[in-house]
């Protein structure tokens, strides 16, 4: 005969975090494993962000941490101590953005669960690389599953408004 | 936009409904909802598929300050409640046994989740392991351990593993053996896959006021689960209300409940709202693709002409029916093709093993038996040395062409052989290959639906608004979009001023489910007559209002002509309801009957038909493949709107790669999924898309839904698996017949393909 045996786990929140979120200065008391991820969404309410695998292999937790693209939900709250973290709402606060807009237009969105995450990712890659081709956004978007393989709109959503963002500047 | 100015919504790319809402974060599946003063609800499971449980002690977990409860098989009355949609097979909770590993054998409520999964985790189970079944060959030994209690079992095969089998034959089989002189046979095999939506499962379960039960779940047919729990927990329909958020991503694993009569157990027993939300893992546990092996038979004359077919499909379903019989039954009708051929004999079985119980998912069947039935073309072509393409268009019907035959016929209903020409034509078939390369092409079929009820109703509200209430669940094929679209033509109101009301129970009518792509046909229909009603009933009030006699008026999409002219159906509808405003509201029924004997119930409202063809490249010093083309050519009817056309066919496509070259569930010799998580089981992602993809539809307006459509969600991955089994078989000179086809399989098939004759 055997038995189930799981080490157990401490789960008191007695760990304080100030962090800024969206511009924001937020103050979490979590336990010493809440995931930054869970952090927003469960203690912050910010749900924009979503949870799939929890493992850093899906994306859809996507955001910035102090400028730089993270997985939320490789990361700890107590980890982020006076740093900035971005989310999909912080990205929304002025109606769409011209990636969410070509997003819609290019059918990129179908169940829209990982889509935050896409548009996190893609905001990041545009950020860093304006120019990005095919090649390179399907590249810095491998990191990001969308199950329902929206992928060819998504790299078309990504090059068109990565042409307007050029013509602007 | 509006019918007024002319411009047409249906067929344009009209933008998602709900579509703001996904990009920027503000769309709530059901984990995003609060529920306040929500109670969370953790399982214990075991890590083994099969065990008999011999001791629970959750005291560990219960004595925890915050725990509320520990629920076991021991709390249900006895015998164990059951339930499932053909066979009432499932328990509540794990009922002294363990059938599957992920089994949940206690259900802990706790305050936060944090303390729910402690205590969880906490109790302790004392258990041992059985002789479990775990792939085909074990489940049809002789002496095999059953899986199911033959005691509670009324079937005729309840004393072995097989839950049902499916037969179909027509012409002299024997006969066309006789006559045949170039016989293939083989045995193709298609992996277990899991649906891996990017919203993990969740329930959530509430008791209401008036004693009955509101239950909360993203599922694709809320009203099959309003029944289901209706009948375990002994609720009129009135008191059981289900709320289906949108689901993040459904392909067919949303489709029946599972966890569902637990949590409203749960619910009842705690009074308490109770919220569970599975991680990736556990839903892993909750859904998969039943796998397949296929031996095959077939024969073929000279000229590369199907003589006969013979199949025999084992479907490896798991430790509960769910639709699994179903799958099997429906997938296997199909497993002879959209071909022209004297003489098939299928035989497919049903067969329980201890492993996640598997269900509907996009193909529904259709895909393992193809996958057999495209590679015996395709080893007929190289046997005969007769092109690939040839073969298909030697043997594939035309339009009305019977390609079921016997007492209950299936014809085609598309000009099919459009889709072949264009998919041909767009990968440059018969063009040269540099060395290494390789190109298939293949075609897939699927049934429709062949029995549905729709019913739906729309208000035209006084101020030219209107509220459509449509059951279908739109968990990204983009329903809703779609009845805007009707209602923006047929009652000329503005897109933006349209709402869909879907997903509870209690306010939207009936619609029997969200699956086979069948919503666009069924549910379209009964949003057009609903709107139809709509307009006759504009006619009728404003002939009453103004005395003008009905015969002199005419409603048309949008408007209403009289004898002075014609106004928009909306300022016609303002003049008939009068000062006293109010509303118009339509009704639209979309039913189709069964048909007494059909093998399938009733005859498929339309056949999915696809063509596609793939260019690879394969490494040959790994063995891994790289797609250099893939063109997908559906035969749609009409598109109703491009964008979602183009998203569902290049999606299916897509995910039709992941078990073609990926993904596979594997089990340890306990029966444990040794790939449990993203981490070890993979799907495809931006980089394994081919380098050039191209969707493209066939439109003869030939289907029975609104304008000529057709369902469209799942052609593109009926035939992903032969054609690009087809495209490396050409690159490599050999073919691999067992999915999926990983850098492994092939390489394999390189080394003794070298040192072999090639095999066909
Ligand atoms: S949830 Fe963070 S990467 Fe998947
Ligand atoms: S849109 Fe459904 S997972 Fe990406």
């Amino acid at each position: 005969m055997s038995t189930n045996e799981v080490a157990p786990t401490n789960h008191l929140s007695d760990h304080q975090v100030t962090l800024e979120v969206n511009e924001q200065a937020v103050v979490l008391n979590v336990p010493a494993h809440r995931t930054l991820l869970d952090g927003l969404r469960d203690e912050l309410c910010l749900t924009g962000t979503k949870k799939c695998c929890a493992d850093g292999e899906c994306g859809a937790c996507t955001v910035f941490l102090d400028g730089v693209l993270v997985n939320s939900c490789l990361v700890l709250c107590v980890e982020t101590e006076g740093q900035s973290v971005t989310t999909i709402e912080g990205l929304s606060t002025n109606g769409l953005s011209d990636l969410q807009e070509e997003f819609l237009n290019s059918g990129a969105v179908q169940c829209g669960v990982c889509i935050p995450g896409q548009v996190v990712a893609a905001e990041g890659l545009l950020r860093t690389n304006p120019h990005a081709s095919a090649t390179e956004i399907r590249d810095a978007m491998a990191g990001n599953l969308c199950r329902c393989a929206g992928y060819e709109r998504i790299v078309q959503a990504i090059q068109v408004a990565a042409g307007r963002r050029v013509e602007i500047t | 936009m509006s019918a007024a100015n002319d411009a047409r919504a249906m067929g344009a790319p009209v933008i998602r409904y709900g579509g703001a809402e996904r990009v920027s974060g503000t769309q709530r599946y059901l984990s995003d909802i609060e529920f306040p003063d929500a109670a969370h609800v953790a399982f214990t499971t075991l890590p083994i598929g099969c065990a008999s449980i011999e001791s629970i002690d959750t005291t560990p977990a219960t004595t925890m300050p915050g725990v509320i409860g520990a629920f076991t098989a021991a709390d249900l009355p006895a015998p164990m409640p059951r339930f499932g949609i053909s066979h009432k097979d499932r328990s509540v909770i794990a009922d002294g046994v363990v059938n599957f590993h992920g089994e949940p054998v206690v259900a802990v409520v706790a305050e936060s989740p944090d303390l729910a999964r402690i205590a969880a985790d906490a109790v302790i189970v004392e258990w041992t392991e059985l002789a479990g079944v775990y792939d085909l060959d074990s489940a049809l030994a002789d002496g095999a351990r059953l899986v199911q209690d033959a005691a509670l079992r009324t079937d005729d095969h309840k004393h072995s593993n097989v839950l049902e089998t499916a037969d179909y034959a027509w012409g002299d089989l024997d006969e066309q053996q006789r006559e045949t002189a170039h016989v293939v046979e083989n045995t193709y095999e298609f992996p277990m896959v899991t649906h891996f939506t990017i919203e993990p499962g969740g329930v959530v379960a509430a008791p209401t006021d008036d004693g009955g039960i509101e239950v909360h779940s993203p599922v694709q047919h809320p009203y099959l689960l309003q029944r289901i729990l209706a009948d375990v927990v002994g609720l009129p329909l009135s008191k059981v209300r289900v709320i289906a958020p949108d689901p993040g991503g459904g392909f067919g694993g949303k489709q029946t409940p599972r966890y569902e009569p637990l949590m409203a157990v749960l619910a009842q027993r705690t009074q308490r709202t109770c919220r569970l939300i599975l991680s990736l893992e556990e839903t892993f546990q909750l859904m998969r693709r039943s796998g397949c092996r296929v031996d095959a038979r077939t024969g073929f004359r000279d000229d590369g002409t199907v003589t006969f077919h013979e199949l025999r499909a084992d479907f490896h379903i798991g430790a509960y029916a769910d639709v699994a019989p179903r799958v099997m039954t429906k997938g296997s009708y199909v497993g002879a093709g959209p071909y022209r051929i004297p003489a098939v004999r299928v035989h497919a079985r049903a067969v329980l093993t201890n492993t996640t119980p598997s269900c509907a998912f996009r193909g529904f069947g259709a895909p393992q038996v193809g996958w057999a039935t495209e590679s015996q073309i395709d080893a007929g072509a190289r046997l005969l040395g007769i092109d690939a393409l040839e073969m298909r268009r030697r043997n594939l019907v035309d339009l009305d062409e019977a390609f079921i035959r016997g007492d209950h016929e299936a014809r085609a209903d598309g000009r099919w052989h459009q889709s072949l020409e264009r998919a041909a034509e767009l990968i440059g078939w018969g063009e040269e290959l540099p060395e290494g390369r390789g190109r298939g092409i293949a075609v897939g079929i699927k049934p429709g639906a062949t029995s549905g009820l729709s019913q739906s109703l729309v208000r035209l509200l006084y101020d030219g608004s209107a509220i459509a209430y449509a059951g279908t669940s739109d968990m990204g094929q983009g329903a809703r979009t779609l009845w805007k679209q009707i209602l923006a033509d047929e009652l000329g109101v503005d897109l933006d001023r349209i709402s869909i009301v879907s997903g509870d129970t209690t306010a939207v009518p009936f619609d029997l489910q969200t699956s086979a792509s069948r919503s666009t046909v069924f549910m379209g229909n009964a949003v057009l007559e609903a709107c139809r009603d709509i307009r006759q009933r504009v006619l009728d009030l404003y002939a009453e209002a103004t005395d003008i006699s009905i015969d002199s008026l005419e409603a048309a999409p949008g408007e209403l002509s009289t004898p002075s002219g014609t106004l928009s159906l909306i300022e016609a509808a303002q003049v008939g309801l009068g000062s006293l405003r109010g509303e118009i509201i339509g009704q639209g029924t979309s039913r189709l009957r069964g048909v007494k004997g059909h093998p399938l119930g009733g005859d498929a409202a339309f056949y999915e038909f696809n063509a596609t063809a793939i260019e690879v490249e394969v490494d040959r010093e790994t063995g891994e493949v790289l797609l250099t083309k893939h063109v997908t050519v559906g035969d749609v009817g009409t598109e109703l709107n491009p964008l979602q056309v183009v998203a569902q066919d290049e999606g299916a496509a897509i995910m039709g790669l992941g078990h073609s070259l990926m993904e596979q569930v594997l089990l340890d010799e306990h029966g444990c999924i040794r790939n449990l998580g993203a981490l070890d089981y993979r799907i495809p992602t931006f980089n394994d898309v081919a380098v050039e993809m191209i969707s493209d539809s066939i439109e003869n307006h030939d289907g029975p839904g609104p304008y000529g459509c057709k369902g469209i969600s799942e052609g593109a991955l009926l035939c992903t698996a032969g054609a690009v089994g087809a495209a490396v078989a050409d690159a490599i000179g050999t073919p691999v017949r067992q999915l999926p086809l990983t850098a492994e399989r092939i390489w394999h098939a390189m080394q003794s393909a070298n040192a072999e004759q090639p095999t066909n």
